[in-house]
């Protein structure tokens, strides 16, 4: 079943991603034809068959929930890197 | 000869034996930089300056007795592994702006190593992609022939490698992207076990099977690399604490292949395989039986589902990885907006390229409220089923011989716009990723084609979970055979 413009728009919104009447057009296209080529999984019998999350070997890896000192000048690095106002980032009004 | 030409056991041989300078090696490199990268386009950016500093720093470390591997050795590294201070663009305009904070832990280690870098290499944008096309900065262009793709999405690594831009680079493999671009360049690419390199400071895309690893000259070459930046990382849960084996050694004292029992898969050479590729791998297998391995066809019966699966699992995790690209602080501000919800959406439709973009919609549809089960759920069970054949077929076979890819290198453009073809590109890639195996792409000679100049075609090799000793042996020894 094809996709819809309206599936298309909601899951743009779900991406926050704005698109052009151009992008979603070729990408519901284009989104049709991956998963109907995706579709052919339906043949296999997975009703036995545990899902697989993750490949590294281990299980439960634990650390203790603590501060370590990291270096404050790659620290202040990080944190400069928008716009500020005030020493803090500025973001854009929520409502 | 030109010491940009070297491979990374000859530089080292060479600067040991105080034949040359870790400065004179890195000069050569930059030349060649300079020479041929304004028609390849690999590097994203060369830190010249950067690369003397730290080339006279190894100069004094070899010349007080410091032994090691990487010692004084220009490289080059994917541009979306952090490297303190510089930029980190994922070949994204959503980040070019964006200064990394800190080195990535293999950067780290490569720095430790006294490795020089030289600078940072192009790939599909956040390694979208199977041929560097994706990149918001252009292609890079095959340096066997310009006109055609250099793989990807670690293209920028395999040219340069394949250009003698550097002794060797650095890439990642999410689902491919190390080992195809290695055999459509003719270099070695290897994919180390899931969880035996630190991803920390790489930039997240598939989080289940994003690897980093090395693209050389020679097997032994990748045994060196991997030997430096191998282990366990504090900074990355998913690394093993499984002691990292001896690979420099192993290869070095590699000389047949006795005992050994190598698998042929028959899933993997089906109807869309090109004859002359098939060809290559056939002669391969020749070459390992004459080394003294045996053969035994085996069957992995999920092959096929590979793609399907993981272009489910992928975009999936790309979708909730990319979340964080936000606009807000990564460098670059979308104005117009005046609301957030809005800033964001403004940010992220006009900071992402299309490939991106396809692959967050694609996995925020597979995860949403309702699909998740048929898709999402699906492709995780059925990665189970891939799983298994591998562990199936390591009951019989030591190792797994395969081609790389289904044909030698296409033109630029050839499958613009037609994604689906893209990811078919993955076929023989993919089912080492979801199970988190090790594997190589070995150049496998080249093939004849249209337009004259001959083309690179690699073999695959597959080992069991944290088997690269074997892996790198079994590709040394067909690297040498005559």
């Amino acid at each position: 079943m094809p996709i819809s413009r309206e599936e298309i728009e909601h899951i743009a919104e779900l991406s926050r991603l704005s698109l052009t009447e151009e992008e979603k057009e070729k990408f519901g296209k284009q989104l049709d034809s991956i998963l109907a080529y995706i579709s052919q999984l339906n043949e296999v019998d997975t009703r036995r068959v545990e899902p697989t999350a993750q490949v590294s070997g281990l299980a439960d890896v634990w650390r203790p929930d603590e501060v370590k000192p990291w270096d404050q000048s790659e620290v202040a690095a990080a944190l400069r890197q928008g716009e500020l106002e005030g020493g803090q980032i500025k973001v854009k009004r929520v409502l | 000869m030109s010491l940009n030409t070297l491979t990374l056991q000859q530089a080292r041989t060479k600067l040991d034996k105080r034949e040359i300078t870790a400065l004179e090696l890195t000069e050569a490199c930059l030349a060649r930089i300079t020479q041929v990268d304004a028609d390849i386009r690999a590097c994203l950016l060369v830190c010249a300056d950067e690369a003397r500093t730290a080339a006279r720093a190894a100069d004094e470390r070899l010349r007080r007795g410091e032994k090691g591997g990487l010692l004084g050795i220009p490289y080059l590294c994917k541009d979306n592994i952090m490297v303190k201070g510089l930029a980190t663009t994922a070949a994204s305009r959503i980040i070019e702006n964006y200064l990394a904070p800190y080195d990535a832990t293999v950067i780290k280690k490569l720095k430790q190593a006294g490795a020089v870098l030289l600078g940072k290499t192009n790939l599909d944008e956040f390694a979208h992609g199977a041929s560097t096309e994706n990149s918001a900065y252009g292609p890079t262009h095959n340096p066997r022939h310009l006109s055609h793709v250099p793989g990807g999405s670690s293209g920028g690594s395999a040219a340069a490698v394949a250009a003698d831009m550097c002794i060797f680079a650095i890439g990642s493999d999410t689902g491919g992207s190390i080992r195809y671009p290695a055999s459509f360049c003719g270099v070695f690419g290897l994919k180390p076990s899931y969880g035996r390199v630190s991803r920390f400071g790489l930039l997240s895309m598939t989080s289940s099977t994003d690897v980093i690893g090395p693209l050389t000259k020679t097997a032994e070459d990748a045994a060196l690399v991997l030997q430096v930046i191998a282990g366990p990382d504090e900074h990355d849960a998913t690394t093993t604490p499984e002691p990292v084996g001896k690979y420099t050694q192993a290869v070095a004292a590699a000389k047949d292949l006795k005992g050994m029992t190598i698998g042929w898969p028959k899933e993997y050479f089906i109807k869309d395989l090109d004859s002359r590729v098939a060809a290559r791998v056939r002669a391969a297998a020749e070459k390992l039986e004459a080394a003294d391995a045996k053969f035994k066809e085996v069957s992995l019966p999920y092959t096929k589902y590979g793609i399907p699966v993981y272009y489910i699992i992928t975009p999936s995790e790309i979708s909730s990885n990319l979340a964080r690209f936000d606009g807000i602080g990564w460098g670059k501000a979308h104005q117009e907006a005046d609301n957030l919800q809005d800033f964001y959406k403004y940010s992220r439709g006009s900071g992402f390229g299309p490939e991106a973009k396809r692959r967050i919609m694609l996995g925020t549809y597979a995860l949403s409220a309702g699909y998740y089960d048929a898709y999402y759920k699906k492709a995780q069970a059925v990665r189970t089923l891939i799983i298994n054949d591998f562990a199936a077929a390591f009951k019989e076979v030591d190792l797994l011989l395969t081609p790389a890819a289904p044909h030698p290198a296409f033109k630029i453009g050839e499958h613009l716009d037609d994604p689906l073809a893209m990811y078919l590109e993955d076929v023989f890639m993919s089912g080492a990723s979801l199970a988190g195996l090790p594997a190589i792409s070995v150049p496998a000679g080249l093939v004849e084609h249209r337009e004259g100049t001959p083309l690179p075609v690699g073999a695959q090799l597959i080992g069991p979970r944290l088997s690269e000793a074997a892996v790198l042996q079994a590709a040394k020894i067909l690297e040498q055979a005559k």
